[in-house]
């Protein structure tokens, strides 16, 4: 199929009609429904909620809402909830680094050492999301509550004080965040670590590199797209995530999410809501960026 | 057999590498010179890549011991030894450049500064200007020759080779043999080279093992080799022969005599593997010559005559197959030099060759003549 095959013929032949022009918008008549469902369902949206975030901050449901570009609603809900703002970088930090701890070594082994025991191992990973996300971390909340045994190992340790407790503390909600948001990170790495070429492990060690040296200069490179992967779908839920500071913590854990859920569910604050949205999605669209342009935007390439 | 051992051979002693029930390395000894060109041939499966990888430390073989220079480095972990290998794969890391392949050694024994030493070793295998290309950006050639700078820049007492020339083509894998065994009289390291190319071993190495089934069948200068097989699974993997089925009858002082097919045949002693009971006769096709009848058969030489069943022209050479009585078909490559005469199926020939290059063989009493006809790359009749 060459550019001649779009000439018009000179010589009274008919011309070979239509099939190269259906071939043109196949493509696009492929991509209809999926871009439809993203123009009603998450551009029409967006839109709403930017111009939600713009209206009068004074107005309320019941008087109606009036358009003011009232852009002085962002300095003001960052004002109000910077603390929650923080918070939910900062939990979903934490988890992050608690994730990547268990789930590069999971990853690891599922890929490489587990043999026949690996498709087992996967469900295992994977049969949690079976039940619903309010179940499990309801599950959580029965394990860390102050009489589970969990609690009193702790104390019987003196790693916790007598009255210590883990729920209701940032480190029940940092945990069930850990835990609820695992599966991204692993799956991904996974299915990376899995098609990692062993040959290149053993060049790595004929060429003086030690076990060590081997994974931090062969492995970890090799495995940044997956981890990157994981990483994103790890962290941008975990960021926005309300069930877990409202389940395992008290008021003092809430995170941004939380904020969010009150101001359009509860307060009916629209204009702040949309306003806190937005901020979160800028947020977490800068983290993400300056996150991938350091950990090597290079090795995505 | 006590010999002085020089500093730098690699010796493999009584080695044996199990998988489960399948014996990969069968009780192997080997002796490496310093600085010698060795190559290991066998067919796939014998136990040749296993071989290189134990040295390697790649594998650890079941029993016996690898010495280089009179230290046994066997159970040495890889990165310890002063080993380097080039991979049918070449292995180059996808996320570094080439520059940084070839640097990766030095780096992790904490060399510095490398650049002068990495770009000397680009430069000898011709790569100078290719320091920030990643291996994906290179031809099988390039990746080989940058997979050979990155193992011979640590300059290890043995590169060890492993069908580095594999995944090229004809032209380019002829060139890099030419490359390889100039590199090797260069540096003057010893190359430890595993092919299951006769040809490539044979042009390339000083000394070839040929390995079946994971011992040793052979070992010596391909000449020797080629010239004076020691099994018949060497006469046939090493270029083609024609083993003619006989037993001895007795010998007249300086040959043995053999009956074969009705006829007798004599071969000079020192070219007998075996002088009593069954052997083989072996002949190398290009050493059989044809004629069209007897009389024209040079008195010093011996023969058979038949039928001409297939002649296939090759360029350099004709093949011919010459159906002997007895049934027995006989392999010859007759070179395209212009004096001869042409043959066609149905043709009568008679086939003759000096005693002299004429080998006997063991032979156990069951087997029958062995030929490998089929060919599609002749050996070049030198």
């Amino acid at each position: 199929m060459s550019a001649f095959a779009h000439l018009p013929s000179v010589s009274g032949q008919p011309p070979p009609v239509a099939r190269p022009g259906r071939h043109r918008l196949l493509p696009y008549l492929l991509l209809l429904p999926g871009a439809a469902w993203l123009f009603l369902f998450f551009a029409l949206p967006l839109v709403q909620l930017a111009t939600a975030s713009l209206y009068d901050p004074n107005d309320t449901l019941s008087t109606g809402y009036t358009m003011t570009w009232a852009f002085g609603n962002y300095p003001a809900a960052l004002q109000a909830y910077w603390p929650q703002f923080g918070r939910s970088f900062l939990y979903a930090g934490s988890a992050l680094v608690l994730a990547l701890l268990m789930g590069y070594p999971l990853a690891y082994a599922i890929a490489c050492k587990a043999g026949r025991w690996k498709n087992l191992l996967l469900v295992c990973v994977v049969a949690p999301m079976f039940t619903s996300f309010l179940v499990r971390t309801l599950a959580w909340k029965t394990i860390l509550s102050d009489n589970g045994w969990v609690v009193g190992l702790l104390r019987d340790v003196h790693l916790l004080g007598p009255d210590g407790r883990l729920l209701a503390t940032p480190v029940a909600v940092v945990l069930g965040l850990t835990y609820n948001f695992l599966p991204f990170l692993v799956l991904p790495l996974y299915a990376n670590l899995e098609r990692l070429d062993h040959r290149l492990l053993e060049a790595s060690r004929d060429l003086y590199a030690n076990a060590w040296q081997t994974f931090r200069r062969v492995t970890l490179p090799l495995s940044m797209p997956g981890l990157i992967a994981g990483t994103l779908l790890f962290f941008i839920p975990a960021t926005g995530d309300y069930i877990n500071a409202e389940l395992l913590g008290t008021p003092n854990e809430y995170m941004i999410g939380n904020v969010i859920d009150s101001a359009f569910l509860v307060r009916l604050d629209y204009p702040q809501g949309a306003a806190l949205s937005l901020l979160l999605m800028a947020a977490t669209l800068a983290v993400v960026f300056g996150c991938l342009r350091r950990a090597g935007a290079e090795e995505l390439l | 057999m006590a010999r002085d051992v020089p500093a730098g051979d690699l010796r493999l002693v009584d080695l044996t590498k199990r998988f489960g029930a399948f014996t990969a390395v069968d009780d192997l000894n080997l002796t490496i010179g310093q600085g010698s060109f060795f190559a290991l041939l066998g067919a796939s499966g014998c136990g040749k890549t296993t071989t290189l990888r134990i040295v390697a430390g790649l594998e650890e073989p079941t029993s016996g011991q690898v010495l280089l220079g009179g230290r046994d480095i066997a159970r040495l972990r890889p990165h310890k030894r002063p080993v380097n290998t080039v991979f049918q794969s070449y292995a180059l890391f996808p996320h570094l450049d080439v520059f940084e392949n070839v640097a990766f050694g030095l780096r992790r024994r904490g060399i510095r500064p490398v650049d002068g030493q990495v770009r000397q070793a680009l430069s000898l295998m011709q790569l100078d200007g290719y320091e920030r290309r990643r291996p994906a950006q290179l031809s099988g050639g390039e990746q080989q020759r940058v997979a050979l700078a990155r193992a011979l820049i640590n300059q290890p007492q043995v590169l060890l080779l492993d069908e580095p020339l594999s995944a090229l083509d004809l032209k380019l894998r002829r060139r890099m043999q030419i490359e390889l065994k100039r590199i090797q009289n260069e540096v003057g390291i010893t190359f430890l080279h595993v092919t299951h190319d006769q040809e490539e071993a044979m042009t390339m190495a000083d000394t070839v093992a040929v390995m079946n089934a994971g011992r040793i069948e052979q070992f010596g200068a391909p000449t020797e080799i080629y010239e004076f097989p020691a099994t018949a699974f060497v006469a046939n993997f090493l270029g083609q022969s024609n083993l003619i089925a006989g037993v001895v009858s007795g010998d007249n002082g300086g040959d043995i005599l053999v009956t074969a097919h009705g006829a007798r045949f004599a071969v000079p002693s020192a070219r007998a593997r075996a002088d009593r009971g069954a052997v083989y006769l072996g002949v190398r096709p290009e050493k059989l010559h044809l004629a069209d009848s007897v009389d024209q058969v040079p008195t010093d030489s011996q023969y058979l005559d038949g039928t001409i069943t297939d002649a296939s022209y090759a360029g350099v050479s004709t093949q011919y197959l010459l159906r002997a009585g007895g049934g027995t078909e006989l392999s010859a490559f007759v070179a395209n030099s212009g004096t001869q005469r042409r043959y066609g199926p149905g043709d009568r020939a008679v086939a003759y060759w000096n005693p002299r290059h004429a080998f006997l063989l063991g032979r156990r009493a069951d087997e029958n003549d062995r030929i490998t006809p089929v060919l599609t790359e002749p050996v070049a009749t030198a």
